[in-house]
This record gives C-alpha cells, sequence and structure tokens, in this order.
C-alpha cells in the first residue's frame, strides 16, 4: 500500500505555561474527509496551524506522500499542497475576488516587469471556478460577496494552488442550510479529485454525514480515531467532554400567560427590519429563528436602542417605554449578550472584575466613588453562580476559553436585574460542557420570572430550550411555533417565506 | 473574608505573591535548557527599561560623582514634578487610544494668561496696568478652567463626530497658539515676552517646601504630588474612571454595557486639559516668564514618558504609577546626559532612540506569540 497522503507523528508544542499539543498523531489518506472534534481549547486549532505554518512544533515530524516535511510559512504550506479554508475569513475585502484569489502570485505579462497581466487572472479563475462546479464573477469586490460566496473564492484559492489536503474550520457556521449543501457538494467533489479534506465542525449532523473517519482531541491529545459509521452523537461527545453529559436540555415550564413585554411594528430606519412584532410572556423562553440576514439581530438591537427606529412601539408591563440607547434600556430593565463577543462583548484587556461590574457601576458606588468591597463581592457572587472558571478575579478575560467568557458576559447582565434577556447566539463558540451549563441557567432565570429571548442558528437548541419560536424571515416574522411540537422543516419552510 | 483589616489583606495578598513567585521558580527550574534561556530573556526584556536605567545611574555616577548629590537628585525631582501633571493628563487620552498634541500649545495659553495676570503692579511694561494684584489662586482656577474648556472642545468632537484624537488636537492645537499670539498682542503688549512677575506667584510655585542639606525643595513637587494621588484616586476608584478603561478596551462593547460613552470621552480630554492649565500656570512662575512659546513640544515628552511607563496605545491599560515612573526615568537619563557633557543635539537622537525603544518593547507584550 502507497504512503498516506498525510502523515503527523507524535507532534508537540507547548505556549508558556500550557502543554497545547503533546503527542498528537494523525493520518490522512487521499479521497476521505477525516472529522477533527474536540472543544474549544482541545488543541485542534493548535495542530491544524502547526500543519499550516503558522506555529512552529516543538518537536514531530509531517509527512506528506511519504516524505518529511518543514513546514514554516503559510506560503510554505500551500506550496506542498495544504491550504486552509478559515473560520473567519481573512481576506482583502476591498480587492476582488480574482486579485484575492492570486493575491501574493499575480500573473506578470513578463517575469522582468512588474506589470500584473489582468486578462491572465480572469481567466484562470474563471478557469479554476468551473472546475468546481461554479461560475466566478472575477472583477467582484469581496465585501459586496456573502459569507457563502467569500468562502467559495478561499475554497477556489485553494484548488488553484492544486492543494491536496484542505482543511476546513468550521466552514458551516455562517451559512444557511442550502449554502451548507451546495458545500458539501463542492466537498464531495473535491475528495472525488483525490484531495483528502479535514473538516472541523461542532455540528454533529454533518459530520456523521459527510465524513468518513472522525478524530477526537481533548486536552492536546489525540484520543480516538475511528470510521464514521462507528459513531454516534453521544458517544462523540462523551470522547469530547471527557465524562457522561447527564442529560440534554434542561426541563422546564415556568411560561406564564402574562404578557411582560410586547413589541408592535418595528420598522428600522436604516436597518433591514420590516415590520416586526413579537410577544413576549412572564417566565417564558422564546426563540427565535431564521438565516442569516433574515433581521435577527436587527430586531434584538432595535429593542436594546442601538440602531434607530423609523416606527413602532415597546411595551412593557402594559405601559409604553422607549429605549432610544443602551442606556435607556438598561435602566427600563433590558440586557443584550451581543452575538459578536470579542467585538462588542468583552474588554479583552480588562480583568474579570472590571468585566463583571460595569453595567452596575451605579448600584456599587456612591458620589461617584466605586467600592472596591462591592465590586469584589458581587464578581466573587457572579463567578460562584455561574460556575466560571478562573483562579483569580484579576484574570484577564481574555485568557479564558469562549464558554466562560459567555459566562462571564451573562453575569454582568445579571447584576442588573434585567426583566427581559435579549441573547444573540448565546452558545456560539462554547464548547459543548459550558453549552449545557448556560442553557440550565437560562431555564433558571425564567423560573424567576425573567422573559427571554433567544436568536440562535442552531435549530435544535431552539427547539430543546425555548416555549415558542419565532421565525424571522426578510425582516419580518414569519411566522411562530410551538417549539415542543415544531419540526425543523417547519422552521426552514417558514424562514424561507419571505427571504430575498 | 468580608471583615478582614487592610493589613490582613495585605499580609495575605504578600504571602499570595510570595507562594507564586515560589512556584513559577519551581516551574522554572523543571525546564530544559534552551527554554531556560528563552524564559530568562524574556523575563529581562520585560523589565529592559529598568535594567537600562539601573546602568546608567550606576555608569553615570561613577563617572560624574556629583550626579547622586543631594542638589542633583533635588533638581531631578524638581524636574519630574514640573513635567508630570501634563503627562498624567495625556495618560488618560492614550487609554482610550488616542493621543493630544495639543497639551504643549495649552500650556502656553495658560501660562500667559496666569503670568498676565500677576504681574507686579510696579512692572513698566505691565499687560494689563491698571489691575490690581489677584488673589494666585484664583488665577491658578482660571488657568484650569481655560484648560479644561479647551480639552472639552478636544474631547467633543473626538466624541461626537468620531474624529480620530490626532487629527482634532492637531487642529486645536493650531486654534490654540494663534490665541496665545493674539493674546499677547493684548494693550500695548505687542507680543512681548510677559515677565515681571508678583513675588506673591514666584512664592506660591517656586517658594521653598522644605530644605534638603540646604537645598529648598520647590513647592511645586508638592502641587505635582496632589495631582498625582487625585489622578490615581480618579483612574482607580471612581466610576469615571472604570468606564475610562472600558471605553480604551472596546468602545461598542462599553456602548452596549450602557456606559455613557461621550461622557467619558468629553470627561478625559476635560480633565487632561485641566492638568495642562495646571502645567501653564507652574511653568510660568517656574521659568520666571511666559511668552508664545511657552509648553512648546512639551507633550512629546509626556507622550513619551507614557509609552515608557508602559500606557499603551492599544488602549485600555495604564497606571499612575507607570507614568511617574516613565517621567522620573526620562529626566533621569537626560539630567544624566548634561552631567556627561553629551552634546545638546545628541540628546534628541538619543531621546527618539528611547521612544522607538520603548514602543518597541511595549508591543512585544501585545503581539502573538509563536
Amino acid at each position: 500500500m502507497s504512503s498516506p497522503l498525510l502523515e503527523i507523528k507524535n507532534l508537540s508544542k507547548s505556549f508558556p505555561g500550557v502543554k497545547a499539543l503533546d503527542g498528537v498523531s494523525l493520518t490522512l489518506n487521499a479521497g476521505s474527509v477525516h472529522a477533527l472534534m474536540g472543544e474549544n481549547g482541545a488543541g485542534k486549532s493548535t495542530l491544524m496551524k502547526c500543519l499550516f505554518g503558522v506555529y512552529r512544533p516543538d518537536s514531530g515530524e509531517i509527512y506528506i506522500n511519504g516524505e518529511r516535511v518543514d513546514i514554516g510559512s503559510p506560503k510554505a504550506a500551500l506550496l506542498s499542497g495544504v491550504a486552509m479554508v478559515h473560520q473567519e475569513l481573512s481576506q482583502a475585502t476591498k480587492l476582488s475576488l480574482m486579485e484575492n484569489i492570486f493575491l501574493g502570485r499575480f500573473p506578470l505579462y513578463t517575469p522582468y516587469l512588474p506589470i500584473i497581466n489582468r486578462a491572465k487572472m480572469k481567466r484562470d479563475t474563471e478557469e479554476v471556478f468551473s472546475q468546481l462546479g461554479l461560475t466566478a464573477e472575477p472583477e467582484r469586490i469581496m465585501e459586496t460577496m456573502s459569507v457563502s460566496e467569500r468562502q467559495m473564492a478561499e475554497i477556489a484559492k485553494a484548488v488553484s494552488y492544486d492543494a491536496k489536503i484542505i482543511v476546513f474550520d468550521e466552514p458551516t457556521s455562517s451559512l444557511t442550510e442550502k449554502e451548507a449543501e451546495r458545500l458539501f457538494g463542492i466537498i464531495e467533489a473535491l475528495r472525488k479529485r483525490g484531495c483528502g479534506i479535514i473538516y472541523i465542525s461542532h455540528k454533529m449532523n454533518e459530520i456523521l454525514r459527510i465524513c468518513d473517519t472522525v478524530s477526537v482531541m481533548r486536552d492536546g491529545k489525540m484520543i480516538s480515531t475511528e470510521q464514521s459509521k462507528d459513531m454516534t452523537t453521544e458517544k462523540i461527545i462523551r470522547l469530547m467532554v471527557g465524562r457522561e453529559l447527564s442529560e440534554g436540555y434542561p426541563k422546564r415550564s415556568s411560561k406564564t400567560d402574562e404578557v411582560l413585554f410586547s413589541a408592535e411594528g418595528l420598522i428600522g430606519e436604516y436597518s433591514r427590519l420590516k415590520s416586526a412584532s413579537l410577544t413576549l410572556y412572564k417566565g417564558e423562553i422564546l426563540g427565535i429563528a431564521g438565516l442569516d440576514g433574515s433581521g435577527r439581530t436587527e430586531l434584538l438591537e432595535a429593542i436594546f436602542g442601538i440602531s434607530k427606529l423609523r416606527s413602532g412601539r415597546l411595551m412593557l408591563r402594559g405601559k409604553e417605554i422607549k429605549n432610544r440607547s443602551p442606556r435607556e434600556a438598561i435602566k427600563n430593565g433590558f440586557a443584550l449578550l451581543t452575538e459578536e463577543r470579542r467585538r462588542s462583548g468583552i474588554f479583552g484587556i480588562l480583568d474579570i472584575n472590571a468585566n463583571t461590574v460595569i453595567s452596575s457601576l451605579d448600584s456599587i458606588s456612591g458620589l461617584g466613588v466605586v467600592s472596591d468591597r462591592r465590586a469584589r463581592e458581587a464578581t466573587e457572587k457572579t463567578v460562584r453562580r455561574l460556575r466560571v472558571k478562573v483562579h483569580t478575579e484579576k484574570e484577564k478575560i481574555r485568557n479564558l476559553s469562549g464558554g466562560n467568557q459567555q459566562k462571564v458576559i451573562l453575569g454582568r447582565w445579571l447584576l442588573t436585574k434585567p426583566s427581559v434577556l435579549l441573547l444573540d447566539e448565546p452558545t456560539r463558540g462554547v464548547d459543548v460542557g459550558a453549552k449545557y451549563e448556560i442553557y440550565s441557567i437560562l431555564a433558571s432565570l425564567s423560573n424567576e420570572g425573567r422573559g427571554i429571548i433567544v436568536v440562535s442558528s442552531e435549530m435544535p437548541e431552539l427547539l430543546g430550550i425555548c416555549d415558542r419560536i419565532a421565525v424571522m424571515s426578510g425582516g419580518r416574522i414569519a411566522g411562530e411555533l410551538d417549539a415542543r411540537q415544531a419540526t425543523q422543516e417547519e422552521i426552514m419552510t417558514l424562514a424561507a417565506r419571505f427571504a430575498e | 473574608m468580608k471583615n478582614d483589616g487592610i493589613f490582613v489583606r495585605a499580609i495575605d495578598g504578600f504571602k499570595e505573591r510570595v507562594g507564586s513567585y515560589k512556584r513559577r521558580f519551581t516551574e522554572f527550574s523543571q525546564l530544559e535548557g534552551g527554554e531556560k534561556a528563552r524564559r530568562i530573556s524574556e523575563i529581562l526584556l520585560d523589565r529592559a527599561m529598568l535594567i537600562i536605567l539601573v546602568i546608567a545611574i550606576i555608569v553615570i555616577a561613577v563617572m560624574r560623582p556629583k550626579f547622586v548629590s543631594a542638589a542633583s537628585i533635588i533638581n531631578i525631582i524638581s524636574l519630574t514634578a514640573a513635567k508630570l501633571p501634563i503627562a498624567l493628563g495625556i495618560g488618560g487620552a492614550i487609554v482610550l487610544t488616542g493621543t493630544d498634541i495639543s497639551a504643549g500649545r495649552i500650556v502656553g495659553l495658560t501660562a500667559c494668561i496666569a503670568a498676565s495676570m500677576l504681574q507686579m503692579t510696579t512692572y513698566v511694561n505691565k499687560m494689563f496696568p491698571n489691575m490690581a494684584t489677584m488673589p494666585v489662586w484664583v488665577v491658578l482656577l482660571a488657568a484650569i478652567v481655560v484648560g479644561a474648556l479647551i480639552g472639552a472642545v478636544n474631547g467633543f468632537f473626538v466624541a461626537k463626530f468620531k474624529l480620530h484624537p490626532f487629527i482634532v488636537t492637531l487642529s486645536t492645537q493650531l486654534i490654540v497658539y494663534g490665541l496665545v499670539l493674539l493674546y499677547l498682542q493684548i494693550g500695548s503688549n505687542a507680543g512681548q515676552t510677559l515677565s515681571g512677575l508678583d513675588p506673591s506667584y514666584l512664592d506660591f510655585v517656586s517658594g521653598p517646601l522644605f530644605y534638603i542639606a540646604g537645598i529648598a525643595v520647590p513647592r511645586y513637587v508638592l502641587y505635582a504630588i496632589i495631582l498625582t494621588v487625585l489622578i490615581w484616586f480618579i483612574w482607580n476608584k471612581t466610576v469615571f474612571g472604570r468606564n475610562m478603561f472600558a471605553v480604551g478596551s472596546n468602545e461598542e462593547a462599553a456602548s452596549v454595557s450602557g456606559v455613557n460613552v461621550f461622557k467619558t470621552i468629553l470627561l478625559v480630554f476635560a480633565l487632561a486639559g485641566a492638568t495642562y492649565g495646571i502645567t501653564g500656570f507652574i511653568e510660568g512662575a517656574r521659568i520666571g516668564s511666559a511668552a508664545s512659546y511657552t509648553g512648546l513640544n512639551y507633550e512629546s515628552d509626556a507622550i513619551a514618558a507614557c509609552v515608557i511607563g508602559g500606557v499603551s496605545f492599544v488602549g485600555g491599560t495604564g497606571k499612575v504609577s507607570g507614568i511617574v515612573g516613565g517621567v522620573l526615568l526620562l529626566q533621569i537619563i537626560f539630567v544624566g546626559l548634561t552631567f556627561l557633557s553629551v552634546d545638546q543635539n545628541m540628546l534628541y537622537i538619543i531621546k527618539g532612540l528611547i521612544i522607538l525603544f520603548a514602543c518597541a518593547l511595549d508591543m512585544r507584550k501585545y503581539l502573538k506569540r509563536r
């Protein structure tokens, strides 16, 4: 038998204080799709960064087609046939599609003069896209494209380098169902071309469907590699977490018939919100489903006073209120956990204490002077209550895992004693263990009589924790479903109703 | 935990620190040779400025023993005190990832205002011949208010129109300079330097606080200390201070978290302006006169001191103690170089190199380790 396409042997890599990879081995055959699973921080990204030349391993070897390679930079990786389609696309968004594909190796008329042969670049781009069964718009500027289209560009770039090993890092996290299907088709085509695919994702059903082999990492070690036909979702989760997960979703029955909050006919001044109304009951968890760009985030931002409304009314406990700024919304008892934690959630460079009490400084201060004691107590209480894993409150929040960061932000809002919690993708980038902890926190908050609105792209999650699910489509509420009886198909049908 | 006194907590903190050093040492001693060397070089680099300072002091003291005499030390302390307020003000702007290049010109304007209001009644060239001697503290207040107002204008444009502070203060420093020149044209002054300052003013600022080994420590050292304590309190103990660090760390998150970002930015720049006003008031008497060029380029030393002291342009980080250290370090080096009779022109080059070096060291902390 010939040597495998890629062989990683005993790779180790340490960072100050952490052993990120501990003797990890992995074998990838040509024409196969190999899933790499693990909680955040398990070492998947570090392993891939070593393969892609971003990090240098401390020890261990990498063989491609049986030949030992030393990958010193991403450029070297590309030249050895390794390409990566990143989770967060890093592209020159102001440049065109073709310029992005040929960035760093623009075709020239003659090697002696730096004059770019744009015609050739255009032809080559079209050629690569046609190999994938797609049509290209080579001159289109990247920032005018959807995430899915930009991802296709990234894949085309990999193909243009004639990459044999392609790593997909959570490629479907911001794709719609339909776009994901198209991606799977392309992955299948790549597989048939004899490529080896490493596929990183948290979505179990997707993994079990498209992958041949599943490897699970935990704490920097390779725990298990098995044929995907021998795997089940439960087994993978057990291997990832290293223990049995007690139960899926917490049982709850706190919804009342008392209306807590309602929004009527919200139309955004600048956003794509085109008339949305909803009612939230006391003790209820209301889910909001919909495709990317259906206006889910915009709805929450409008309620929280971040974006301006052209018209519409907000009613809290039967009285009309105005949320013209986040400050006003907070005073009215609202809280918003934003979708992009790093951009608008955490204060990365500040410690846990500062991150926890920032929204409730008024309640722990007098005459503008903060009581250090009360700030510390509030932080300790939050850390205990939400079981945030930290050594001291002086630790910088950016050193925590995604799940723990999310808990701190949730705790920040709990200190403001909100009656309506707005949560935008609360479990995105959060590992499995912490996910279920967040669900049980939400359950206990609803039991306290608060109203919770959860926006999520993960339908099982919405079906599992919500009482009702409102589905958005094209800036409107396309319909409402009872979460106990709804199916994913029903949600998808509604989501497509007004889709542009 | 709740009723522990401050001493118990201090002792606990100390024990914890000793414990962590011990832990780090055992961890360190288990490392391999290459890793050990890397760790040592990292520890040294993290403290490079301090190490350079200590070496510089020792070298200069050996070559010129007078460098460590009481007179020289008091001189360094006085210079540090004079430069400190402006650095404390700019520090806040840097915490917000901004900067403030209008500082020097605001010092100039407030120095001229203070000097013009506090000239001797008997002085022939008095700018306002019919004005009686003002109470010194009224003039101090006036300088602070003028500084704070101009600072608030800076802050308003930064906060309201989301302009970069560099652009805003680049513009205001020009406007302020124009104002200084116009101000100096008042009456029959015709742009001349304002001197003949009233003894009450000179004494209030530069009079002896106390003597060490027969050498007077000027009063403005005390004012600098008071201001430092005040700024430390504002930064560390107030809602405003916490909001300032939050806005500097992540403006968008601050806004979503309910921080009044507009007010915070406005206040940071107004507070900075107030410190320039104080500096202007002190500079007039410290130098003994005020002119259109008073305060010129003061901001560059202040920004340098902040960066050396660890107030990073990355935003959201900085300590008052760091700024004090940064100003002190710069003054020690300047005075030391003068003791070594280094050419004045060389001083600029050395200053530039120090700032570059300090910034590079600072950025090391924020670059991704690979």
